[in-house]
């Protein structure tokens, strides 16, 4: 039940925020610094969650599979494969050194 | 699509993705839950990483004018994908295309995949062997990427890597993260003191023409 409550606030909230950013007076977008924090917001947030997803066991840091299936995904965007080939190369090579190591 | 591997029912799992519809969000919010944090730390955490959509909406609006009434009925496609098409387009009628084009094939596409996902997961069983917990960050990986383009938004993303990681062991969940988005403030916050360098002055012109599109 607790889940469904996470759901829904998750809903919510996260669609009030959709219409807020659609519904404010465009004026205040012209300020120059919101507009470099409204690019640099994503990249701190997705940089940190990138990291915890793939060093992160619960609240515990830890060294797996995982790792080498996002030095592959890495490389792959070096490369300029496209984004469902990255995400494939993370989950081969992570299947991969599990199978060979587990 | 993961979320069937951590706790999560088939219904739980389409629910999140019908309703709340931002990839991010649904990932934390997963990732949490499976974690053992509490669902509504997990919400909260899920929350802020909704609130971009709303820096993604104040431009969408501007290049969009869409009418106030319609809106509310745009704003659930408000997310990375759809901001990212449509600010590569030319004009106004494109740019209405292509936001709409994306949103609708996402909306779909990513509905049905979550629902054979979920299902499929169930019937796999354990996703881990499967590397598909490597997907998650993979995707975030790929979503951050192209926006690495100046040493300030390199430096933003190796400080909230340190701090999402170095606090994880000591907050509840959630809460690094929201500790990690302040290097982008601190960021602006150092990069406003040295603005008045030449140096400075010359690479916030070359970032203009890229800003206003």
């Amino acid at each position: 039940m607790n889940i469904w409550i996470a759901i829904g606030a998750t809903a919510v909230g996260c669609y009030a925020v959709k219409l807020i950013g659609l519904l404010v007076p465009v004026g205040v977008l012209e300020r120059p610094l919101v507009k470099r924090l409204a690019a640099l917001l994503p990249v701190a947030l997705l940089a940190a969650l990138t990291a915890q997803q793939t060093f992160a066991d619960g609240r515990v840091l830890v060294v797996d599979a995982k790792v080498a299936g996002l030095a592959a995904a890495a490389v792959a965007l070096l490369l300029r494969a496209p984004f469902l080939l990255v995400v494939g190369a993370a989950v081969v090579v992570t299947a991969g050194v599990r199978a060979l190591t587990g | 699509m993961t979320s069937a591997g951590s706790g999560l029912t088939v219904l739980q799992t389409c629910a999140l993705s019908l309703l709340v519809f931002t990839g991010a969000s649904q990932f934390a919010l997963v990732g949490a839950i499976a974690g053992g944090g509490n669902p509504l730390t997990a919400a909260a955490g899920a929350f802020f990483l909704g609130v971009r959509n709303a820096f993604y909406g104040l431009r969408l609006s501007q290049l969009l004018a869409l009418p106030r009434a319609v809106r509310p009925f745009a704003a659930q496609w408000v997310i990375d994908e759809t901001t990212a098409v449509a600010l590569a387009q030319p004009t106004r009628r494109s740019v209405r295309i292509g936001f709409t084009v994306t949103g609708l094939t996402l909306y779909v596409l990513w509905n049905l995949t979550t629902l054979l996902g979920a299902v499929g997961a169930e019937a796999i069983g354990d996703t881990d062997a499967w590397g598909l917990d490597a997907a998650g960050p993979a995707v975030f990986l790929a979503l951050l990427a192209p926006m690495l383009k100046t040493a300030t938004e390199r430096a933003v993303a190796g400080a909230a890597v340190l701090l999402g990681l170095g606090l994880l062991p000591v907050l509840p969940a959630g809460v690094p993260v929201l500790v990690a988005a302040l290097a982008a403030p601190a960021a602006l916050y150092i990069e406003g003191r040295r603005a008045p360098k030449p140096a400075g002055r010359m690479k916030a012109d070359n970032d203009a023409p890229r800003e206003d599109r």
